[in-house]
């Protein structure tokens, strides 16, 4: 090889490429290559006669005026002014809880609440459908039994709110442990200088390890809104049960994904999951700095 | 440890038992339903258990349309370890790559894989559908693997991983011995780099166990699918059917058997997902 003539950093560089060449390689090929076509597809319009038509960004426009997709994005929106904070204030909750050492059986509590995560969504959305169902679902039953009228857990006012039950089900857990995860790496010297101080319990989770949990809980948000505004299996598998309620447009993504393989309409989608992401990176990058924002404190 | 460790014990034990209810009766009950009949899944009370009927829904499980609920445990599978151990090791060779050596546009390279986490799914799916159709990779697993190798998070973490845990001058050392990059990569840093290729596995293998919207995209054809595409056919079907063809049974049933493998691997590999304090 020629690698004895040249020089030792020369070596170091073309090694360092090497190593990260398998990886780079594939993601030009399924990640890089496929976002540029999409934006290039994005620009143009199919004809029955003629081919390709050049038609700049007449479908971004389109798309701000679309009532089925801005319709859509202000009901992901909604989901993720309620689900999150709801769904993170849970997970918050239980990790201090487990991580105060005053709750028995703690091992169990931490694996029950974790386990919902290895259910896929779209099982857990087959099995909670079957539960909200008045059919054979237990809280039907239970109404029944009751003398009261079975709740409709699948119409329009309640489905979305039925969604979130589902997504809160099956990732509290997981949060739960990234904030466990986290406050394990807090020093012990910190909560033995709490004690010093005469904190208890509730005082040390509030004013110590709070604040402590602040990057893991960014994490955490940021990553459920990227998820929550792109909402498709739930909505998808909802739709068997709820066909009128959930339409073709109920979440963004599933707008996207009907325009596409439905109507074939892929120009357009194209355009409208550019304009989603855009949503999701100023939402992302709002969550980011509000956070960034020191707290108030005496 | 607190001053009074036992005070408040029984009633924050109590509402956390409340909070695990909610947990874990929707499983119970997914369990309780598998063991019943179809008749007897609409007559009895939901929470608890009628005529026992689980082996023969298993039986029935296994055997609808041809036994094709074997093919979709076989491709989930497939799909899941070929890109669990695909993307783990494209993932130790470019994090080391990125953590151990400078060269000309590491920075940017690095940042356009950690931003990609943004771009939604649908964004990538239309046309990664496009471009596999021209190619004749549609319908054959290629489709759902070749995605599923790229780990952007999983880069970010071996980065991290290799940055903190491969010392530099045991590199340096091995150089200076004559030893070439790969042949120090393969046998000296790899093996430090092992709980780190650990975690990538099993993140990708049950994102990719999970996944839904990229074999719905990819896989047209029933006996390709992977478990949870089957699933919701299945229940499609039962749903639009109705009446006697209305095989909710084996739809939940399926469902029972397609999350065990990985409740059951959850709790033993306990120890590669958290550790108590002080351990």
């Amino acid at each position: 090889m020629g690698d004895t003539t040249r020089s030792p950093r020369d070596r170091h560089a073309r090694a360092g490429l090497a190593f990260t060449l398998p990886f780079m390689a594939l993601f030009a090929a399924v990640f890089v290559a496929p976002l540029l076509y999409a934006l290039y597809l994005s620009l143009f319009r199919e004809r029955l006669v003629g081919g390709r038509e050049f038609v700049g960004l007449e479908h971004y426009v389109e798309g701000l005026q679309d009532e089925a997709f801005l319709g859509g994005v202000g009901r992901v929106a909604l989901f993720v002014a309620v689900q999150v904070p709801v769904m993170l204030g849970l997970a918050l909750v239980l990790a201090l809880v487990l991580d105060s050492g005053r709750v028995r059986f703690a091992r169990l509590f931490r694996v029950g609440i974790f386990v919902p995560y290895a259910v896929p969504t779209v099982i857990a959305a087959l099995m909670w459908g079957f539960l909200y169902g008045r059919d054979f679902g237990p809280i039907a039953d239970v109404a029944n039994r009751l003398g009261v009228p079975a709740p409709n857990l699948l119409g329009a006012d309640t489905l979305l709110w039925s969604i979130a039950n589902v997504t809160t089900w099956t990732f509290t857990g997981f949060n739960m442990i990234v904030l466990l995860t986290a406050l394990r790496g807090i020093a012990p010297e910190v909560y033995e200088a709490a004690a010093l101080d005469g904190a208890g319990a509730v005082r040390t989770a509030l004013h110590v390890k709070l604040p402590l949990l602040r990057p893991a809980l960014l994490l955490c948000t940021v990553f459920s809104v990227i998820g929550a505004f792109q909402l498709f299996a739930e909505p998808r598998i909802f739709f068997t049960m709820a066909p009128q309620v959930i339409g073709k447009d109920f979440t963004p993504n599933l707008y996207v994904f009907n325009l596409a393989f439905s109507d074939h309409r892929l120009n357009y989608a194209a355009a409208l999951s550019f304009l989603l992401g855009a949503v999701v990176f100023v939402v992302s990058f709002v969550v980011m700095h509000l956070s960034r924002r020191p707290a108030t404190r005496g | 440890m607190s001053a009074h460790p036992a005070r408040g014990r029984v009633p924050l034990t109590l509402l956390m038992l409340v909070v695990l209810a909610y947990f874990a009766l929707p499983l119970l009950w997914l369990l309780i339903a598998s063991t019943k009949s179809l008749a007897e899944l609409f007559s009895t009370f939901g929470l608890w258990f009628g005529e026992f009927r689980l082996l023969d829904n298993v039986e029935e499980t296994f055997s609808t349309d041809d036994g094709v609920y074997w093919l979709w445990l076989r491709n989930t599978l497939l799909y899941s370890l070929v890109s669990a151990v695909g993307a783990a090791l494209l993932a130790a060779l470019a994090g080391y790559g990125f953590a151990q050596y400078e060269f000309r546009g590491k920075r940017v390279l690095f940042w356009c894989v950690l931003g990609s986490v943004m771009v939604p799914a649908t964004a990538l799916a239309i046309p990664t559908y496009l471009m596999f159709s021209r190619l004749g990779l549609t319908n054959t697993p290629l489709a759902v693997i070749l995605p599923s190798l790229v780990s952007p998070f999983g880069i970010y973490l071996m980065r991290i991983y290799a940055e903190a845990t491969v010392p530099p001058e045991l590199i340096e050392a091995a150089r200076l011995d004559g030893a070439g990059e790969w042949r120090i990569f393969r046998t000296i840093a790899f093996r430090l780099l092992v709980p780190g290729f650990v975690t990538i596995l099993l993140f990708t293998f049950v994102a990719t166990w999970n996944n839904y919207f990229l074999p719905l995209v990819m896989l047209s054809e029933p006996h390709w699918y992977p478990l949870t595409l089957g699933l919701a056919h299945w229940n499609a079907m039962a749903t639009a059917g109705g009446g006697a063809t209305a095989a909710f049974n084996i739809v939940i049933c399926g469902a029972l058997i397609s999350i065990l493998p990985l409740i059951v691997a959850f709790v033993l590999l306990q120890r590669h997902w958290y550790r108590p304090r002080g351990a």
